[in-house]
């Protein structure tokens, strides 16, 4: 427990407030809330890629004496919802109509009185298909003759989705034509999945007689899927409410609308009962939305001497069935044109195609902020090609090519404008805490000593620039609704506190960082302010949780709204002392007058003030309560430089992470023992990303990893021990000077690994090898007959 | 089927389906939520319980199973409104964040402890490393085990 001895008034290390109910099993997550006379619902899913349905025969499970109702396609087509839109402005069928386009994908949707029996009732329908030719390698969809996905869209002939550029085309092969050296890689960051322990899962309640729907859903989104929703089900907003309950993780998974939610709802509304649907671990991984999965060609010209001048990428980025992508409008490849990365250069260009593929739709972040772990893996694996081929020392050939302090803010030549940084300063700590010129020497009398089969050490770098907080609402939006975010706070009369945020926690918390914030704008202990979120009817609006936006939006609404309470609190201060408010000094907690710093009236005797009879001036309002919204000027750019040590056992391709040293500047930092748990998780990711994680297809579009018997995750025996550092530069417009940490590993850490890996096999001439480096990919590699890990066709 | 089951010292008779699996007999049918299911095929370990004394993944153990045994879940490692050391070490040490794995990482615990009492970093990693976290990176999870060990004695003293 939390006691007023270890809790800060404002920033610094505190346990957390969620923690007492968390250890106690006492949380509330979505498939612990029960409701009476609520009904369980089960989704039927196609073991095709790609078939069409010729016919669905729902008698024997509608005959099951437990099954309340079968939902088809053909019904919701009755409804005017067998289709929905995606957060990308496409559609996507919550139920087949037509055809089947992915292996998992939902076709029928049993409602029954008890989970058992609805997933038994599954096997009682009868569906036939007419298989068709899979489209399974994204590099083959656009053949000619290649069988056309998305035929339900009118006048479509290909699988062409979309095509997107970002930089200066025309400098930049002005400079690749006139470059000393070109390096030139096929890189490809394959399917990866976020895999929350927690499924996705919702409860649908239609009451009929009042017309309004109350939906749990372990969302990290509820403001946005409650306009989704009124837009699609037509049902009036003011009637939707949206209740995200404690989260089991997110890390992307669950910003998207799945059909199950849909269906959930249409169940509830056809059965007058709550209707839950809860997700299987298959489901989870074969259906919902899958992150990365770009195939990208990149280049680097640079100088002899090892100069970067200009970087390029071409990117085939698979988004499969349907265009489920969940990015700002104006971006279909999300940020990844930051890829440029955290180098001084002359130009920089960036091409990326959408296609579709007989896959599960999504394009999720993955803990990573719109697409840019792919910009900072890329940028960061090929500074590493050029040091192998310049033979020049990764860490040198980074600190020449670093912007310097005096750069910022700096115009990116794809159009953003870094904040803040002191980039040389983050990688010279990291490169002290690893002990890196040591490392270099072991390493050197290592490799003298190697005979094949040994085990050989790499030690890789990675130096990232994340882009986060989205964003100013003129650049960025989703589905039209805007990316800023309101709170509220009201201070009771004894000076308690309740703040209302629109973003919603996953396990970030929230509610001890944003008590925090308010607690050091205001003077109120956190212990005295109560944070709400996760429920629509009973927070301010805002896009939620995601690409590392919570503190860098929602809580900046939160410094403002507290600062405007402050403002308030000054007016009634002043009627309390008898001053102007001009001889008012504000100290945490507290307005005094300026010349007599001992007279002065405490928040807490300001808020009593404020409800009490105390007479106020003309033009005063009495209370303390305000609302902001908050529009970000620019989105922040947190930084860091991480170094990994591994070891490589050559017999086996089995490599084991010894050391994992992280460097992060995410700007001020409110809860630093949360900032610190934040990156470790990350870190728990890089290594899973660039080691273990996978989602191949077979060429029937099998899915290969829809068990975590197949899609491996890191334990505790795969993470070493981490060693972290930290610089502070404060983002400028941050009205607090953070600028948000929640991805920044997730992003900078897969390089990092993967580099390090490449780096103990330079002694076998190995310049490049795909993600995930598990043993067997280490090892053909080694043996020089490299696969490609994203397909299992050999 | 009828069972018998103590769980968390209590006694509790059921008449059961026999495929129903001990995590749901615990969730719905007891309402000890605390317990969460995770994956289905024991890889995540978030629905980990004590089946008399020894942790289980109560996904893959039917309910049936558990007839005449004494289970023990995160609702009741708690001494009343006591924590226990390893309840207070995830605590202390940020071992948790969304709280999905943290009831099974922390009943996992307590049965290292209570058969080594002392156990080193590696020790700890090894016993916890059938359950996943996805938050956390395991670090502080270790620290949360180590700082229950150090603090099981004196919480001992201050309990008695």
């Amino acid at each position: 427990m939390t006691t007023t001895a270890t809790t800060p008034m404002g920033f610094g290390r505190m346990h957390r407030k969620e923690d007492a109910r968390f250890t106690r099993g006492k949380g509330n997550y979505v498939d612990d809330v029960q409701l009476p006379g609520m009904l369980h619902g089960a989704v039927l899913r196609s073991p095709h890629a790609h078939a069409r349905v010729v016919s669905i025969n729902t008698d024997a499970a509608q005959a099951h004496p437990k099954v309340k109702a079968v939902i088809t396609g053909a019904v919701l087509q009755t409804l005017k919802l067998a289709w929905m839109p995606t957060l990308s402005y496409d559609t996507q069928a919550v139920l087949a109509t037509d055809k089947v386009r992915f292996q998992g994908q939902e076709v029928a949707f049993v409602i029954a009185e008890d989970l058992y029996s609805a997933k038994d009732a599954l096997e009682l329908i009868e569906v036939e298909y007419e298989p068709l030719p899979a489209v399974i390698d994204a590099r083959k969809a656009l053949d000619p003759g290649t069988p056309v996905i998305r035929d339900d869209k009118e006048g479509k002939t290909d699988n062409h989705i979309f095509d997107w550029e970002s930089g200066d085309k025309a400098k930049t092969e002005a400079i690749f034509a006139s470059a000393d050296v070109v390096v030139s890689e096929d890189v490809l960051y394959p399917r990866v999945h976020p895999a929350p322990l927690e499924t996705c899962g919702a409860i649908a309640d239609f009451d009929k007689v009042n017309g309004k729907l109350t939906l749990w859903c372990n969302t990290q989104a509820p403001h946005a899927h409650r306009t989704v929703y009124a837009l699609v089900a037509g049902l009036p907003e003011h009637k939707i409410r949206v209740i995200s309950p404690d989260i089991g993780g997110g890390f992307g998974n669950k910003v998207p609308v799945y059909p199950g939610y849909v269906c959930a709802i249409v169940g509830s509304i056809v059965t007058g009962k709550p209707v839950k649907w809860m997700e299987d671990r298959s489901e989870n991984l074969m259906s919902t939305g899958f992150a990365r999965d770009y195939h990208m060609k990149a280049e680097i010209a640079a100088t002899r001497e090892g100069k970067m001048r200009a970087v390029r990428v071409s990117v085939l980025a698979d988004h499969g069935a349907f265009n489920g992508t969940a990015q700002p409008t104006r971006y279909p490849a999300g940020f990844f044109h930051v890829f440029s990365g955290s180098y001084d250069l002359e130009a920089a260009h960036c091409a990326v195609k959408g296609v579709y593929t007989n896959k599960a739709p999504g394009g999720v972040a993955y803990a990573c902020s719109f697409r840019v772990t792919e910009a900072a893996y890329v940028i960061e694996r090929m500074v590493d090609v050029l040091a192998y081929e310049l033979k020049m020392d990764p860490a040198e050939l980074r600190m020449k090519n670093l912007l310097r302090p005096e750069q910022f803010p700096y115009a990116s030549p794809t159009g953003w404008e870094y904040d803040s940084g002191d980039y040389p300063r983050t990688l010279t700590l990291a490169l002290e805490m690893a002990g890196y010129e040591r490392l270099r020497a072991e390493q050197a009398a290592q490799r003298q000593n190697h005979t094949p089969g040994g085990v050989l050490t790499g030690v890789g770098i990675s130096f990232f620039t994340e882009a986060v907080g989205a964003g100013p609402r003129k650049h960025m939006d989703i589905l039209g609704l805007g990316m800023a975010d309101g709170a509220e706070l009201r201070v009771h009369p004894t000076g308690k506190a309740v703040l209302r945020i629109s973003v919603q926690s996953q396990g970030q918390g929230h509610e001890t960082t944003f008590a925090q914030i308010v607690a050091e704008e205001l003077g109120i202990s956190p212990d005295d302010i109560e944070v709400v979120h996760g429920d629509t009817d009973q927070t301010p609006f805002g896009l939620g949780t995601y690409g590392s936006r919570s503190t860098p939006v929602s809580g900046a609404a939160t410094a403002v709204v507290a600062r405007k309470v402050r403002d308030r609190a000054k007016l009634v201060a002043s009627a309390m002392l008898e001053v102007s408010p001009d001889d008012l000094k504000w100290e945490k907690g507290r307005w005094f007058v300026t010349g007599d710093p001992e007279k002065g009236k405490t928040i807490q005797e300001i808020a009593l003030a404020a409800h009490g009879a105390l007479e106020l001036p003309e033009g005063v309002e009495g209370h303390l309560d305000a609302t902001a919204v908050y529009n970000p000027p620019n989105l922040t750019f947190p930084f860091g430089a991480y170094i990994c040590v591994a070891d490589v056992d050559t017999g086996t391709g089995e490599v084991k992470v010894r050391r994992f040293i992280a460097v992060d500047d995410c700007g001020v930092r409110i809860n630093p023992m949360i900032v610190e748990g934040q990156i470790h998780g990350g870190l728990a990711d890089g290594i899973g990303m660039a080691l273990m994680e996978l989602i191949a297809f077979d060429e029937d579009g099998n899915c290969l990893g829809g068990s975590f018997m197949d899609y491996l995750l890191p334990t505790s025996m795969e993470c070493p021990s981490w060693e972290l550092g930290e610089t502070v530069t404060p983002s400028p417009h941050h009205p607090i000077g953070a600028k948000g940490v929640g991805e920044s590993a997730t992003v900078g850490s897969p390089a990092a690994v993967v580099n390090a890996v490449l780096d103990a096999l330079k002694p076998y001439g190995i310049r490049h090898a795909d993600m995930p480096l598990t043993p067997s990919n280490v090892w053909r590699a080694i043996q020089g007959n490299p696969i490609r890990t994203d397909l299992a066709i050999s | 089927m009828r069972i018998s089951v103590d769980v968390n010292g209590e006694a509790y008779t059921r008449d059961v389906s026999p495929r129903l699996l001990l995590v749901h007999f615990l969730r719905d049918e007891l309402g000890l939520t605390g317990t969460h299911w995770g994956c289905d095929t024991s890889n995540c370990g978030v629905c980990a319980v004590w089946l008399d004394g020894t942790p289980v993944k109560s996904c893959t153990v039917l309910a049936v199973m558990a007839d005449g045994c004494r289970v023990r879940t995160v609702e009741g490692l708690a001494d009343g409104d006591k924590l226990d050391p390893v309840q207070q070490g995830f605590i202390q040490c940020h071992g948790l964040q969304c709280g999905f794995c943290t009831p099974g990482m922390m009943l996992t615990a307590r049965a290292l402890l209570d058969s080594n009492p002392d156990p080193s970093e590696a020790e700890i990693r090894e016993a916890l490393s059938g359950q996943i976290c996805r938050c956390t990176g395991y670090e502080n999870i270790v620290k949360s085990v180590r700082w229950a060990a150090e603090h099981e004695r004196e919480t001992q003293e201050v309990a008695t």
